[in-house]
């Protein structure tokens, strides 16, 4: 008992203590971004890179070319104007949900790396949180001056944008096709260039390949576990294929006719007809599944971005990688639910977002800091990252040249980003789009279309509150 | 003291505030943490997520701890000390090595062994094509954590009967006792304590596992979502820091009185 006593006491002293380092210790909200021109004349400078790639692992040729020609390069640029610089790059090699965790207590703890790569759309979220704050206020007048800002297209700035603030560069965009096994289809009877017009002609080709031993013919993501895969691979695409979008005029859409239509599509994939596999939709590792399976030849068709192509089927250094890729793997535009019925009157659509990189508020070294920031998005920087995968970089004078040798990524380029649209910058938007995942999953495992749209209004009314309106 | 102050009692008082603030890292309104009282646990307790999850976890402590874990451990260690001596270190052994392995590697194990297309559980069974983690969710993350923790039981129960003075084996053999009445007679009244050990002990340890989210993430629909795995959800996938502060402390209350009362057993079976 006096044991007990004594222990009261003591915890009694920590909690009094805890209570003033509370206090004390919230002072920082988190990102009151310092004085632009702070140790702008340093001699010794030491930098930190984080992103989510990892040498061997996620994202391998990233992490490459960061450790190999980002670090070395741009360390010898400053050594040429006497300044010691030293890079330090962090690596993670994670689910982009517990590295969005990792750097949302690094930065709201004050601490994390001088320049961090996010995915664009917590954007708007971590900027409102005070996470990350406009270049502008970070690195000043020398964000405004950067001749890059030309290169980037502006529907493409708009990823790493918030309430008309650029809080980041952009690294690159994507965009969302159909891919399909050209081998699958030729044994199904279907062509080996194939482009259907409408939702009733992927169903068909579906239905074609459904005559196959052992292959499923259509994953179209759906479900919780896929996360932000199923809403930007899956519903939004469709939705944008009756013509509508998530937010548009200030407003949420709820349960829509178009959200219904997109919520019935899926019932006819995952329903009795079963083109697709729920099963998958709802196991924790199920996209990767989906992945090793269309690298298999046991899936027809695979709606993705062109980080499938890029990452995931490639032969040199892919998750799954498909030996005869440039052959087998087939891509179309994903099509409206009828022609001139997708968004602005459009026969096809797409989804794309973007990731980019932010500069800590934090920054001891904030002009240096937007120094490597220009460097690492120089037209040297992007060639020497093409050198090891092609892909579609913000800028349009290195596109040009760039792609030239990637028929898909081409594509990509000239077909399907003019037509493609953008998630709503909010920080609601990860919850929507979380609501959206759950009403895919009930559709998936039976509930009638209707029902789940129902239940998605009244999560929505529940998100969005008083804080804006919803159409329905 | 100090060691204790630092890594024990801090973090303790510094959840402890925590819980009592409506502090979010992402999602909706990341703010910095404001008091809200006792908010967080008039949440958690009208939470349905945390009903659901509070009853797995006991059905999963009572199946792979309770029942699961110590009937497994004790008939692997009265059959193992039948053995000749060399055997037994043998399957001593093999049976530790499931506890060596780290739970994550395990983890990862068990997932081969299910999959749905290329488990070797199909193959075995000739089920082909049955989803295990789905179909069976609870039952899958229950026998991997009864593979996974037997050994300790096996060791604590080896050691236990060892310690039964073996003249009382011997009279019980002369009167010619089976072997029901010699565990009921001979072996129970010697190894009370042990048992209450053993329940303690992977009582708390299997409260507190984590390893279940590596194979089934809490799923399909949240059914293997046991604290740990929901605690860790809403900590850090959905960001409320606060709530997820609040609802270690009442895990950490319910160790506490789980573990007062078996002391209290041990304790009044020592008097």
């Amino acid at each position: 008992m006096r044991l007990n006593s004594r222990l009261g006491g003591t915890a009694a002293g920590f909690l009094a203590t805890a209570l003033v380092l509370a206090a004390c210790g919230n002072d920082d909200d988190g990102g009151s971004g310092g004085d632009p021109e702070q140790n702008a004349d340093a001699t010794e400078v030491t930098l930190t890179i984080t992103d989510n790639s990892i040498v061997g692992g996620k994202n391998s040729e990233g992490a490459e070319w960061i450790t190999n020609w980002v670090i070395p390069e741009f360390t010898a640029m400053q050594a040429e104007q006497g300044v010691d610089v030293t890079v330090e790059f962090e690596e993670n090699g994670v689910d982009d949900e517990d590295y969005k965790t990792k750097i949302a207590l690094d930065l709201q703890s004050g601490g994390g790396g001088d320049i961090i790569s996010i995915d664009g759309i917590w954007t708007g979220e971590f900027a409102e949180a005070g996470y990350i704050t406009p270049l502008t206020d970070v690195a000043g007048d020398a964000v405004e001056e950067w001749d890059g800002w030309d290169q980037i297209p502006e529907a493409v700035q708009q990823a790493m944008t918030f309430d008309d603030e650029a809080y980041g560069i952009p690294v690159g965009t994507d965009g969302r096709v159909i891919f399909y096994n050209r081998d699958l289809f030729a044994q199904a009877g279907l062509p080996a260039d194939w482009q259907p017009t409408s939702w009733d002609e992927i169903l068909q080709a579906a239905e074609a390949l459904k005559q196959l031993e052992g292959v499923t013919p259509l994953q179209i993501n759906a479900g919780v576990p896929m996360g932000e895969a199923t809403t930007m691979q899956g519903f939004l695409p469709l939705l944008a294929g009756t013509g509508e979008e998530i937010w548009a005029d200030d407003t949420w859409t709820g349960a829509t006719d178009g959200v219904e239509q997109v919520l019935e599509f899926y019932g006819q994939v995952y329903g009795e007809d079963a083109y697709g596999d729920p099963l998958l939709q709802q196991e924790a590792q199920g996209r990767d599944t989906s992945f090793q399976l269309f690298a298999g030849g046991q899936l027809g068709m695979l709606i993705e971005s062109d980080y499938f192509w890029r990452s995931v089927v490639n032969p040199d250094g892919g998750i799954a990688p498909m030996a005869n890729r440039d052959e087998v793997v087939g891509w179309a535009k994903i099509p409206a639910r009828e022609p001139g019925a997708g968004l602005n009157g459009q026969d096809f659509v797409s989804m794309s977002g973007g990731t980019g990189r932010v500069i800590n508020p934090n920054t001891e070294f904030p002009q240096q800091a937007w120094e490597l920031m220009m460097f690492m998005n120089s037209p040297e920087a992007f060639e020497a990252q093409l050198a090891g995968v092609p892909r579609i970089t913000p800028r349009d004078d290195v596109n040009a040249t760039a792609l030239a040798g990637d028929p898909m990524l081409s594509f990509i380029a000239e077909e399907v980003l003019p037509i493609t649209a953008y998630r709503p910058a909010l920080a609601l938007y990860p919850e929507v789009s979380v609501a959206l995942q759950e009403a895919t999953a009930a559709v998936a495992s039976g509930t009638p279309a209707a029902d789940a749209a129902a239940a998605y209004q009244s999560e929505l009314e529940d998100l969005v509150g008083d804080d804006g309106s919803i159409a329905d | 003291m100090l060691v204790i102050a630092i890594f024990l009692l801090f973090p303790a008082i510094w959840t402890l505030y925590l819980g009592l603030t409506n502090w979010r890292l992402t999602g909706l309104a990341a703010r910095e943490p404001e008091f809200v009282g006792l908010e967080n646990y008039t949440d958690a307790l009208t939470d349905p997520d945390f009903r659901n999850s509070l009853v797995l976890t006991l059905a999963f402590v009572f199946f792979s701890a309770i029942v699961g874990q110590s009937i497994l451990g004790f008939a692997l260690a009265w059959t193992a000390r039948k053995l000749r001596p060399a055997l037994r270190s043998v399957v001593e052994t093999v049976v530790l090595l499931a506890w060596i392995i780290p739970a994550s590697v395990v983890a990862f194990l068990w997932l081969a062994l299910l999959d749905r297309r290329e488990g070797t559980l199909n193959a075995l069974l000739g089920t082909d094509g049955t989803a295990w983690l789905l179909e069976y969710p609870m039952q899958s993350i229950i026998v991997f954590n009864i593979w996974n923790g037997t050994a300790f039981s096996m060791l604590l129960f080896s050691s236990a009967l060892a310690s039964v003075p073996p003249s009382q084996f011997e009279t019980a053999r002369m009167a010619g006792a089976g072997t029901f009445a010699t565990l009921r007679d001979v072996v129970l009244p010697n190894i009370r304590g042990h048992i209450l050990t053993n329940t303690l002990l992977i009582t708390l340890w299997t409260f507190n596992v984590f390893a279940p989210y590596l194979i089934t993430a809490g799923g399909p629909q949240g059914r293997t979502e046991i604290l740990g795995v929901y605690i860790y959800r809403v900590a850090l996938r959905d960001g409320a820091l606060g709530q997820g502060a609040a609802l270690s402390l009442i895990m950490i209350i319910i160790n506490l009185v789980v573990a007062s009362v078996y002391l209290r057993l041990l304790r009044e079976r020592r008097s």
